[in-house]
């Protein structure tokens, strides 16, 4: 894969996504179902633009789950982690041996030996992390019981991986294909030492990253954030997913496990965030590229071949996994919407299966058309994933009642309330407060989870969601509620939320928090009529007392600065006018309003037309009695 | 037809089903309902606008309830504000000559109490004294006060039947079938066809 070649075949998978995602997107399929579909059109069994390679692809592109790892490691605290044990040991333990037998049992009855059967249970048991965790991201549902149960599952997958290389050899009942290829297990620095010893190997390797990540990493990324290079942080982020990857893979370990771990031990440092954004790229087209190679690794052939027998493999695989996990979900107390999220999630066969298949067949212990037939329904159930969740979403869980609940909070939404207040920080908690206080309804999304917590314990009624998302909206009661006070931290996502409501709640009307002058020009001309900048009151306050530190009567400040206030926001509205209108040079106007004010400012308060104050002013009156002026009415 | 401007200030409207009542009659064809602790919560009011507003309009009505024999706070902050000098009294200050004011008042005590005999010791058009007087430096027409008395012990038909007269009231401002000139030496403003049943 060297010059033009490699050239030609980046220009296929890119142009492929390019194309294929934002289709996908717009028909409401989502983006993995749309690379899926684009590798399956660039395939040998589409328009043959990329052949068998996709498989050396798709191994090169799972580094993208070992990357996703690491930032889904990044965005959890240690706390959460261990808060999570109890769904890591006990749903996953149970997830992965229940399906693992039930498949076995059923292979039985189709006349497998029991070694296959085995093989073949625990080989299908897995879930593919990458589908799995990019199709909830997009959808907005990992933060959700489902979510995190889902996570916790995956977990525990990767785990068990382990013990599953080492016990498949065992299992071996046909001739070794030709050992050596693949081989994960084999090629270790561990391999040849005994158990006990491989055991403390790989804990030691864990606590060498942790120690790692801890001590070490720390001091080198301040070093290289010193050079103020940006592309040398990235290289130096790379540097430590791909050496961390490479190191559990020597010791036998999954490498998403490893830099799993490391995220997580970085999770608390000062570099988090600047992590996040450079390894996401990545992580971004590297998942794309291995949708893409799993679309294209469809092996249609075998599909044309037998396709009674490859569909109905698909379909009890994924009847099966999704009986077991729903099970599973409603015996852990979770409720029915967040059990069948979870379930419809999980009901894939993981990437890792095509790497254990090949491995059982070279250890001899599937025969290579089981193998095959396998490999092609492995495929299928992971092009399903997508569809079927979305057939649950519009389909089953509006059946249920109550749509995926958010994190910590089984209830839904229940209460009908006039006002929602998007974002509950130091702005929208005042407005809610006060609300509140009058006897006013409240119903209060933020999507920080620990504000969440903070503001729970303080005994106010918040929900945990994103309100970019028009169908928590929606369950928030958007459609009937009277005002959105739109409080968020953050000016793009406010204008977003703005687009949101203005496409699916029309109605609603919308009292926006502004930042700055500009993001309250963006926000009315997005069609906002009510903007509150928010520095403004205070600032204005400020005016006041100053004035008034300086000998102003408290009254005469006080109607000063109503009046300047009056003058600014006609000058804002004017000003966002001017911008829409775009008939006059902006910077022009600009400039004009700023000498404007300056004059306003050198002139005195009382000189300009605008900021005077007139009332309670007998100058003109005494001027009149004075001259003897005065007009006395007759009588009428 | 005249143009009727309804000045309205109540501080607390949420709390007097009696006015929240009679200014449903108070919108419509001829008739402007100005709301001004409405528009005006913080006392800034706006006196370039009220000024406009006054020129149009050839009828005054100021619909408040009698506070303390007087008007509401945010009313006489209004004349303060916008009765300008040289603009509505004063030299070159006639933009209002010859237009019409009333007040229309609801006032918690009984039409009895407002005697010269009677706990309030004063009629209530004596009470209005200051704005009687204001008109006429202003140059203004001042005519007696439309008043529904005894607001605290009104039952709801009661009610629906003061809508009514109210109604007719500015029916009968709007008219200019209707002679006003007759009607400003009385006590209270005579509402034609507006007798009420004994209450």
């Amino acid at each position: 894969m060297h010059g033009e070649g490699f050239f030609y075949q980046a220009f296929v998978y890119l142009a492929a996504a390019v194309v294929a995602v934002p289709l996908a997107k717009r028909l409401g399929l989502g983006s993995v179902l749309g690379y899926l579909l684009a590798g399956v059109a660039i395939g040998p069994f589409g328009l043959e633009l990329v052949g068998r390679e996709g498989q050396d692809v798709m191994h090169f592109a799972e580094f993208g789950v070992v990357m996703m790892l690491f930032v889904v490691g990044l965005e959890l605290e240690p706390a959460l982690l261990w808060r999570l044990r109890t769904p890591i040991l006990g749903l996953g333990g149970l997830q992965v041996v229940v399906t693992a037998l039930v498949i076995a049992g059923l292979s039985l009855l189709l006349g497998l030996k029991w070694q296959e059967g085995l093989a073949v249970g625990m080989i299908l048991a897995l879930s593919s992390t990458a589908i799995a965790l990019q199709t909830l991201n997009e959808k907005g549902l990992l933060k959700t019981v489902a979510g995190q149960s889902s996570f916790a599952v995956l977990l525990f997958q990767d785990i068990a991986v382990i013990p599953m290389l080492a016990l498949f050899p065992l299992l071996a009942t046909h001739a070794a294909a030709g050992a050596g290829h693949e081989a994960a297990a084999s090629t270790t620095w561990v391999s040849h030492l005994p158990a006990w010893a491989q055991t403390l190997a790989v804990l030691g390797t864990v606590a060498g990253i942790v120690m790692i990540g801890h001590f070490l990493v720390r001091h080198l990324f301040r070093a290289v954030a010193k050079t103020r290079l940006r592309e040398l942080f990235t290289a130096a982020a790379l540097l430590l997913v791909i050496g961390i990857a490479l190191l559990m893979t020597r010791v036998g370990l999954s490498p998403a496990l490893g830099t799993f771990v490391a995220g997580v031990v970085l999770a608390g440092s000062e570099y988090r965030h600047e992590l996040e954004s450079d390894i996401d790229p990545f992580k971004g087209l590297l998942l794309g590229l291995f949708f893409i190679a799993v679309g294209a690794s469809i092996d249609f052939r075998i599909v044309a071949a037998a396709p009674g027998q490859v569909f109905g493999l698909v379909a009890a695989i994924i009847l099966v996994k999704i009986a077991v996990v729903l099970g599973l979900a409603r015996a852990f107390k979770l409720s029915l919407d967040q059990s069948l999220i979870f379930a419809f999630a999980l009901s894939q066969v993981g990437e890792f299966a095509f790497v254990l298949l090949s491995f059982s067949t070279q250890h001899g212990v599937l025969a290579g058309e089981s193998a095959g037939a396998l490999a092609a329904a492995v495929a299928l159930t992971m092009a399903l994933t997508p569809l079927l969740m979305l057939a649950s979403e519009r389909l089953l869980l509006p059946r249920v009642g109550t749509k995926e609940a958010p994190e910590r909070d089984p209830d839904a939404i229940e209460e009908k309330n006039p006002v929602i207040i998007a974002g509950f920080g130091r702005f929208g908690q005042i407005v809610g407060r006060l609300l509140r206080a009058n006897g006013i309804g409240v119903t209060v999304l933020e999507y920080d989870s620990d504000q969440v917590d903070i503001m729970r314990r303080f005994g106010h009624q918040v929900y945990f969601g994103d309100a970019l998302r028009h169908d928590l909206l929606e369950t928030a009661g958007a459609g009937h509620a009277k005002l959105l006070v739109l409080a968020i931290d953050e000016p793009e996502k406010r204008l977003e939320v703005v687009h949101t409501v203005k496409k699916h709640f029309p109605q609603l009307k919308i009292l926006a928090r502004a930042s700055s002058r500009t993001d309250a020009y963006a926000l009315m001309d997005a069609g906002v009529e009510h903007v509150y900048r928010e520095t403004f009151g205070t600032s204005l306050r400020v005016g006041i007392d100053a004035l008034r530190a300086l000998g102003f009567r408290a009254h005469r400040a006080q109607r000063a600065a109503q009046a300047f206030q009056r003058h600014d926001e006609m000058a804002l509205r004017e000003m966002a006018e001017i911008r829409r209108a775009k008939d006059k040079d902006w910077f022009l106007a600009v400039r004009e309003r700023a000498s404007e004010l300056e004059r306003v400012l050198r002139n005195d308060l009382s000189e300009h037309r605008e900021v005077r104050d007139d009332a309670w002013d007998n100058e003109t009156l005494r001027e009149d009695v004075r001259r003897g002026t005065f007009v006395v009415p007759d009588d009428q | 037809m005249r143009r009727v401007l309804v000045l309205f200030a109540h501080p607390a409207l949420e709390k007097s089903r009696v006015n929240r009542r009679l200014i449903e009659h108070a919108r419509g064809d001829g008739v402007t309902f100005h709301d001004l602790y409405e528009l005006y919560p913080d006392f800034d009011v706006d006196v370039g606008r009220e000024q406009r507003l006054l020129t149009e309009h050839d009828v005054i009505v100021m619909h408040h309830p009698l506070y303390w024999y007087s008007v509401p706070a945010l009313f006489k902050q209004w004349i303060d504000l916008v009765l300008e000098h040289g603009w509505a009294y004063g030299s070159g200050g006639e933009a209002l000559r010859g237009k019409w004011l009333v007040n229309a008042i609801t006032a918690g005590g009984g039409e009895a109490a407002y005697r010269p005999g009677g706990l309030n010791r004063h009629t209530l058009r004596q009470m209005l004294a200051p704005i009687e007087q204001t008109a006429w430096l202003c140059w203004m027409k001042f005519l007696p006060p439309y008043a529904v008395h005894g607001t605290h012990g009104l039952e709801s038909e009661h009610v629906e039947q003061h809508a009514e007269r109210y109604r007719r009231f500015l029916e009968s401002l709007k008219d200019e079938g209707i002679d006003l000139e007759p009607l400003r030496a009385a006590d209270y403003f005579a509402v034609p066809g507006g007798a009420l049943d004994a209450r």
